[in-house]
C-alpha cells in the first residue's frame, strides 16, 4: 500500500515549468527520499503534497484517495527554511501549531507535556522562541512537526544546522517513527543521510524524475562490475580475459568484470593460480556518484 | 472554510498582541495622558500666576495722570511711577520690589501735541528676567486701548458712545432653513448644530483614518513577519491562506476595538473625576475674576450647544460610523496585506509599496477636512461615495444628515469594493508570501493575481 502516489504531475510558474510529468510512489511506514539538486523541484513537489498548492495536470492520491485540503491534518511538514514565531512562547506557540492541526486543547497540552519530558525541556515552555540556540529552535520545530501524529511526515533537510548529539537525537526520533508506522519523506541533497537511512528514494533533476527506486536496487542499476580483491604475498596480474585492472595498491587489487563474466569465476580464477585472498567484494556506488553522475 | 480554526487563528492573532506590553502600556498610558494634560490645563486655569509687578515711566505724557485705567490682570500689574528716573530705578529695580520698568520716552512724534498723527507707539522695557509672550502681549494691548482712547477723545468721540455703536458677528443671528427636507423638524438648523456636528463628524472621521493608518500598518508588519520568519509556510501547510488572512483582518481589527473601547470609557471617567476635583477651584477662580464672568448670552449658547449634542440621531450616526468604520478598515487591511505579503526581506523596499496604499488615506483625511467646511460640495459628494474615500469622508459627513441614497449608495460601492479588494489581496497575498529573493514589480502583482492556486 502506498501513503502517497503522484500521476504526470506537472506545475508550472508563469513561463517556468517547475514540475514536469513527475510521477513515483511513497510505500507506507518506509523512509522515502527525495532528492535532487537546489532548483530541481523539490520543494514545489513538496508544496503539492502539502496541500499547500494544487497540482495544474496530473493526479495526487492520499491513502488511495484523491489528496484534499482535509489531508493536511494527517501530514507534517518541516520546511527547509525553519519559522517559528519569534516573540511567541514556546509552550503557546506549540499549542497553536497543534491546535491548528486539528488536536483539541487538552491533547495538545498533554503531548507538548510528554515532548518536553522526552527532551528534558519541560523549562523552556515560557521561554520566547528567540531566546534559544539554533539547536534548541530545531528541537521545537521538530515537535511542531510531530505532535499531531500525521501519517506522513515530510522533513526538508532535517539535519541541516544541528550539532551532532542533537542530530543524533533527531535520527533515533525518526527512526522509531517509522517503527510506528510513519511513513517519511525526506528531502535533501546530502547523500551520505539518505544511505544511511532512506530505503527508497526519487531523484528530481530540472523538474523531472530522473531516478526511482529501492536505494538497493538502484546500486544494482548502477554498478560498473568493479571488484575489490585483498590479498597477501605476490600480485597476480594475468586476469585471463576475465577483468580489467583498475588499481593495485597496498595489497588490493580494484578490477572491472568483462561484460557477462561472474564474479565467481573470477575468484576461482584467483584461486587457481595461488593468489593468497583475504578479502574479495564487489564496490557498488554510492548514492552520491549515482546523484552526481546522473544529474550532469 | 473551517470555522473553529478560523477562530483559532483570530483568537492567536488577538491574545498575543493583547498581551504585549507595548499594547497594555499604550492603552493605559493614552487615558493617562489625557488626564495629565486635563489636570495641567485645570492647574493652569486655577493656579494663581506669577504676577509680574511693572514700573511705568512715562516720559512723553502720553499715558496722562490718570493710571487707575491700566488695569492690572493676573500676569501684569501696573504702578505708574512718579517719584523716581529712568536710571534711578533700574538701579533700585530689586530694592523697591518691582520686576521691570515700562519707559514710554518722550520723542518727536512720541507727545501729547502730536497725538492724533501718532501711529506706532515705541516704549523700553528694563528688567533682569524677560517678560513671557503672554505678559508682553497684555502690556501691548493695554497701551494700544489707552492710545487709542485718547486719541478718540481728542477727535471728540467718547468710548460710551463707541460701545453704544457697537455690533458684533455673533450678534448677527443666521438661521438656516434646509429646503430640501420634506418633515418640519429638519428644516430647523440651528448655528450651533452645524458647529457641534462639524466637532462629531470630524472626531469620527479621525478615529476611522487613525484606525486605518496605524492598524493597517499592523496587519502588513504581522503578515511581513509572518513571510521573513519563514513560519507562514507552517501555518498554511494546516489552513489555507485566505483563511490565515482573514483571521489577521478579524484578531488585528478586534484589537483596535478593544483599545477603542477602553479608551471610550477611561478617557471621559477619568476627565469627569478629574473636573469634579476641581470645580470647587473653579468656582472660585471665576468669583475673583469678575470681568470674566460668562455673559449670559454665552450661557445660553452653552445650552444651546448642549441641547444641540442630544438632539442627534446618535443610533443612526453609531451604526452608520461602525459600519463605515469597519469596511474600511477591511478594504484598507487587505490592500496592507497585499503589500505585506508581495514584500521581500529588505523592509526598506516596501516603504515605497506602502505609500500606494497611504497616499489614499491621507487624501481621504484631507478631503474630510475641507468637507467638514462644506458637506455639501460636489466634492464632499464625490468623496463619500468613492469607495477609497468614503471610509474616511462619508462619517464626517453623516451628522449632517445627507440624502439617505448617497448613503446607501456609498455603503453598497464601499461593500462591494470590500468584497473585491478582500479577494484581490487573498490570491495576491497566496502567491506573495511563497515567493522569495525577487524584487517585486506592480506587474507581478498583477500577475499573482491570475496563478493558479
Amino acid at each position: 500500500m502506498n501513503i502517497l502516489e503522484l500521476n504526470n504531475v506537472v506545475k508550472r510558474y508563469q513561463q517556468k515549468i517547475a514540475v514536469d510529468h513527475v510521477s513515483f510512489d511513497v510505500p507506507e511506514s518506509k523512509i522515502f527520499g527525495l532528492l535532487g539538486p537546489n532548483g530541481a523541484g523539490k520543494t514545489s513537489i513538496i508544496r503539492i503534497i502539502t496541500a499547500i498548492t494544487k497540482a495544474d495536470e496530473g493526479s495526487v492520491f492520499f491513502s488511495g484517495v484523491p489528496l484534499m485540503a482535509a489531508h493536511r491534518e494527517q501530514i507534517g511538514y518541516m520546511p527547509e527554511e525553519r519559522g517559528l514565531y519569534k516573540k511567541m512562547k514556546v509552550g503557546e506557540q506549540l499549542l497553536y501549531l497543534a491546535r491548528l492541526k486539528g488536536l483539541s486543547k487538552k491533547d495538545a497540552k498533554s503531548r507538548i507535556d510528554l515532548w518536553f519530558e522526552k527532551f528534558q525541556i519541560g523549562d523552556w515552555t515560557n521561554k520566547k522562541v528567540e531566546e534559544l540556540s539554533k539547536g534548541m529552535q530545531q528541537k521545537i520545530q521538530f515537535i511542531a512537526t510531530v505532535i499531531h501524529h500525521p501519517k506522513l511526515l515530510i522533513l526538508d533537510e532535517p539535519f541541516s544546522g544541528l550539532d551532532p548529539v542533537n542530530a543524533n537525537l533527531i535520527r533515533d526520533e525518526i527512526l522509531l517513527m517509522k517503527q510506528e508506522g510513519i511513513s517519511i519523506i525526506f528531502s535533501t541533497h546530502r547523500m551520505e543521510q539518505v544511505e544511511q537511512i532512506c530505503e527508497e528514494i526519487v531523484l528530481i533533476n530540472n523538474g523531472k524524475n530522473v531516478l526511482n527506486g529501492t536505494v538497493s536496487d538502484i546500486k544494482q542499476q548502477h554498478k560498473e562490475h568493479l571488484f575489490e580483491v585483498e590479498y597477501l604475498g605476490d600480485t597476480l596480474l594475468d586476469f585471463d580475459n576475465l577483468a580489467e585492472l583498475q588499481s593495485n595498491e597496498n595489497g588490493k587489487l580494484i578490477v572491472k568484470l568483462k561484460e557477462g563474466i561472474e564474479s565467481n569465476k573470477l575468484l576461482r580464477h584467483l584461486l587457481d593460480n595461488n593468489l593468497q585472498i583475504i578479502g574479495f567484494r564487489e564496490i557498488l556506488p554510492s548514492l552520491n556518484e549515482i546523484f552526481i553522475k546522473t544529474v550532469q | 472554510m473551517k470555522l473553529n480554526k478560523l477562530g483559532l487563528i483570530i483568537e492567536s492573532e488577538y491574545l498575543s498582541r493583547v498581551r504585549k506590553k507595548t499594547f497594555i502600556l499604550t492603552t493605559i498610558l493614552t487615558p493617562i495622558g489625557f488626564l495629565v494634560f486635563t489636570i495641567v490645563i485645570m492647574f493652569l486655569m486655577t493656579a494663581g500666576t506669577d504676577q509680574k509687578k511693572v514700573a511705568i515711566i512715562d516720559d512723553s505724557g502720553l499715558l496722562g495722570l490718570d493710571t487707575s485705567a491700566l488695569a492690572s490682570n493676573n500676569q501684569v500689574v501696573f504702578d505708574y511711577n512718579r517719584t523716581y528716573k529712568l536710571e534711578e530705578l533700574k538701579s533700585k529695580l530689586e530694592e523697591k520690589g518691582y520686576d521691570g520698568v515700562l519707559y514710554i520716552p518722550k520723542t518727536e512724534e512720541q507727545n501729547p501735541e502730536k497725538l492724533e498723527s501718532l501711529k506706532s507707539l515705541k516704549v523700553e522695557f528694563f528688567a533682569y528676567n524677560q517678560l513671557g509672550v503672554n505678559a508682553q502681549t497684555y502690556i501691548q494691548s493695554t497701551l494700544a486701548q489707552r492710545i487709542e482712547t485718547a486719541k478718540l477723545h481728542k477727535m471728540g468721540i467718547e468710548s460710551a458712545m463707541l460701545e453704544k455703536a457697537a455690533i458684533k458677528s455673533k450678534d448677527i443671528q443666521f438661521d438656516p432653513k434646509n429646503l430640501g427636507k420634506s418633515d418640519t423638524k429638519a428644516q430647523e438648523v440651528s448655528s450651533s448644530r452645524v458647529y457641534v456636528a462639524t466637532f462629531l463628524g470630524g472626531v469620527m472621521m479621525f478615529l476611522i483614518y487613525f484606525v486605518i493608518v496605524i492598524y493597517g500598518n499592523m496587519v502588513m508588519r504581522s503578515v511581513m513577519e509572518e513571510k521573513t520568519s519563514r513560519i507562514v509556510e507552517i501555518i498554511i501547510s494546516s489552513v489555507k491562506p485566505f483563511e490565515l488572512m482573514l483571521g489577521k483582518f478579524i484578531g488585528v481589527g478586534a484589537v483596535g476595538l478593544t483599545q477603542f473601547g477602553i479608551w471610550a470609557i477611561t478617557i471621559p471617567l477619568l476627565n469627569f473625576l478629574v473636573s469634579l476635583f476641581f470645580i470647587g477651584r473653579l468656582q472660585n477662580v471665576q468669583s475673583n475674576m469678575p470681568q470674566q464672568q460668562m455673559s449670559s448670552t454665552d450661557m445660553e449658547g452653552m445650552m444651546e450647544v448642549m441641547n444641540e449634542l442630544w438632539a442627534f440621531n446618535y443610533f443612526q450616526i453609531i451604526f452608520f460610523f461602525l459600519i463605515f468604520f469597519l469596511a474600511g478598515y477591511i478594504l484598507y487591511a487587505s490592500l496592507f496585506a497585499a503589500i505585506g505579503a508581495a514584500m521581500g526581506d529588505d523592509w526598506g523596499e516596501g516603504q515605497s509599496m506602502t505609500m500606494i496604499v497611504v497616499i489614499p488615506v491621507i487624501m481621504a483625511f484631507y478631503i474630510g477636512i475641507a468637507v467638514i467646511e462644506d458637506p455639501n460640495s460636489s466634492l464632499g459628494v464625490f468623496a463619500s461615495i468613492f469607495p477609497l474615500f468614503s471610509p474616511v469622508v462619508m462619517p464626517a459627513r453623516i451628522v449632517f444628515e445627507p440624502p439617505i441614497w448617497q448613503i446607501m449608495l456609498s455603503l453598497a460601492l464601499l461593500i462591494a469594493n470590500c468584497w473585491l479588494f478582500v479577494w484581490i489581496s487573498g490570491r495576491i497575498y497566496r502567491a506573495g508570501i511563497l515567493m522569495y529573493g525577487k524584487k517585486t514589480t506592480l506587474r507581478e502583482l498583477v500577475k499573482w493575481m491570475f496563478i493558479k492556486e
